[in-house]
């Protein structure tokens, strides 16, 4: 039968040391909630190990979670090894303790939206479904 | 139409071929991006799993089931481990149920198989049941096809053991292992969900703890009154002993997967089952069964929904209205649908 089912896949995962996970399971339970397909990888990841799990599921966005100040780093590791792989056309976006300042200069280098505390999920949700509606991956 | 039609098919066919041809050199994008077209139904997804079948590859598909909990993912990470080891691919499939309500679905497998997440020589992928009558979605088989497909030699397909995915479990692989845990509940649990009928081996998972022995006692008089029992009402390993390789009568292991504990000689039971499948000649029989159910569920699939486009009055909405209002009966309306999708004559009808 030839129904197609294009689901919306995210991967979320804690990189680094950074053991707060609270915000992480909120946004997981969130995403399922939207009809999203997550990928919880849970805590202490490394960017490498990132990127190979979002070649492995096919994620269309890697959502990061970053309460330990080290955003700095972490996310354009992440977006770097990303491209390198070829998933350049893969949204990075995540949340956390995440200074403005910070968030403008990320979103200068390529990150998607950094969510901070007290967050409505729904807004990261609406985030994700108009960033994936204009992607090259919704064609696909 | 035909010219556009012949247009539109072009990016489709060269999709399937350039995929088919990163999985048949053992590219894990091209494996990973081949699942998404397979499992999301895109066009030219037929093609593209002929072109990977033809690579010719075999592997042995190893099914992991039992209750949320049992331990199934770290089972699963640490048997990967052992192949692995022995210089084996593995090709790791994890299934999860996607929630009814939204759509989506919590893919949570992966934090425990955190040690092979660096290895090259793994290759794990979640999948949801995306709503499949609560067994497995139908594209496990094609994901898994791909995986062989790509050079995996070894397939660990890791399923809940509730609803109906028992079934379709022992459908996908060639030996299923059922775990169950000393936990409350957890035996009755398996043997009401049918679970123990279908297992091939068994592990009692967390023999750390002190309630583990009883279980094991338990399931080993469990097995051994099932035996040879042929037509009479299934038991634990039913499918083993009535299907399964002549003189296997399923052995109850025990682990401890957080430990590494018992892992060896569960790789080894596996190791035993897949052969004295392979010289009983049962492993051939299992992949006729498997083909045969597929293509029943592929012809079922496409004739409903041929009837749905096509049959008279407005498919089966409308037929369901005409029942549900006492107008027709449940077998006059399946007679008429029928019909009018030209897959009965009106004058053959039964
Ligand atoms: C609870 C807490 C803890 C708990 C964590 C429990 C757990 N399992 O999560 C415990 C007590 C263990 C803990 C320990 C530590 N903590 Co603490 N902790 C907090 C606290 C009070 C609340 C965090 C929380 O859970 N919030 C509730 C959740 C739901 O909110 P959230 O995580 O912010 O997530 C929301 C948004 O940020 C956003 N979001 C977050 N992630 C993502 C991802 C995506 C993809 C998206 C879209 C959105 C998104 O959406 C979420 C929902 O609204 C914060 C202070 C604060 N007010 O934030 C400090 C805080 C994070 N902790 C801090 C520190 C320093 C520590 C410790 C190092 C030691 C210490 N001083 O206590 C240790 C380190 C532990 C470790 N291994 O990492 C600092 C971090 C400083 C920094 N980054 O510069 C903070 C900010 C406190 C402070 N002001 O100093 N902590
Ligand atoms: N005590 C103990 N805990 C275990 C063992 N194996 C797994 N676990 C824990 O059981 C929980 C569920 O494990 P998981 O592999 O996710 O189970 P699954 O839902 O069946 O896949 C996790 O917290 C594991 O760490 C074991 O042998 N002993
Ligand atoms: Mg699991």
């Amino acid at each position: 039968m030839t129904t197609t089912h294009r689901r919306i896949r995210v991967l979320v995962a804690k990189p680094g040391l950074d053991g707060h996970d609270r915000g992480a399971r909120v946004i997981v339970s969130a995403f399922r909630d939207a009809g999203f397909e997550v990928v919880y990888t849970g805590l202490h990841q490394t960017p490498e190990a990132i990127v190979e799990a979002a070649l492995q599921e096919d994620a269309d966005v890697v959502a990061l979670s970053i309460l330990s100040g080290a955003h700095m780093t972490l996310l354009p590791r992440v977006k770097a090894l990303l491209d390198e792989a070829g998933l350049d056309d893969v949204l990075v976006t995540g949340g956390g303790i995440i200074p403005d300042e910070d968030a403008e200069a990320l979103h200068a280098a390529g990150i998607g939206r950094l969510f901070g505390p007290g967050t409505r999920t729904g807004d990261a949700v609406a985030y994700i479904r108009t960033w994936f509606a204009s992607s090259r991956r919704a064609a696909t | 139409m035909a010219a556009v039609a012949g247009r539109a098919e072009a990016p489709e066919r060269e999709m399937a071929r350039s995929l088919a041809e990163g999985c048949g050199a053992g590219e894990r994008a091209a494996l990973a991006r081949a699942i998404s077209v397979v499992e999301d139904r895109r066009p030219g997804f037929r093609e593209l799993l002929a072109r990977v079948a033809a690579n010719g590859r075999r592997a042995h598909r190893t099914g992991i089931t039992g209750p949320p909990g049992a331990g199934k993912s770290t089972l699963a990470a640490a048997l990967a481990r052992v192949w692995r080891d022995a210089g084996e691919e593995v090709g790791i499939v994890a299934v999860d149920p996607t929630s009814p309500y939204s759509g989506g679905a919590l893919l949570g497998d992966r934090v425990r198989m955190a040690p092979l997440r660096l290895d090259r020589g793994v290759f794990i992928r979640s999948m949801a049941t995306r709503g499949a009558g609560g067994g497995l979605a139908e594209a496990v088989h094609d994901v898994i096809d791909l995986m062989e497909g790509t050079g995996f030699g070894r397939i660990l397909l890791e399923t809940v053991g509730v609803g109906q995915t028992e079934l379709g479990v022992a459908e996908a692989a060639d030996t299923v292992v059922v775990v169950l845990t000393p936990e409350s509940g957890d035996e009755v649990q398996a043997m009401k969900a049918g679970l123990a009928e279908v297992a091939d081996i068994f592990v009692v998972n967390k023999a750390d703890r002190p309630e583990a022995r009883a279980l094991v006692r338990r399931l080993r008089d469990a097995v051994g009154l099932g035996r040879g029992r042929g037509g009479g009402t299934p038991g634990a390993g039913a499918r083993a002993k009535e299907d399964g390789a002549p003189g296997w009568n399923p052995p109850v292991l025990t682990a401890v997967a957080t430990a590494g504990d018992g892992i060896i000689a569960l790789a080894d039971a596996v190791e035993d089952h897949r052969r004295s499948l392979a010289e009983s000649g049962v492993q051939e029989a299992r992949r006729i069964a498997r083909a045969e159910a597929r293509i029943r569920a592929e012809v079922r699939a496409v004739l409903e929904a041929h009837l749905g486009r096509v049959a008279g009055g407005g498919g089966f909405a409308e037929a369901a209205r005409m029942v549900a209002g006492g107008r027709e009966t449940v077998y006059e309306a399946a007679q008429r649908l029928l019909a009018g999708g030209g897959i009965l004559s009106r004058d053959l009808a039964p």
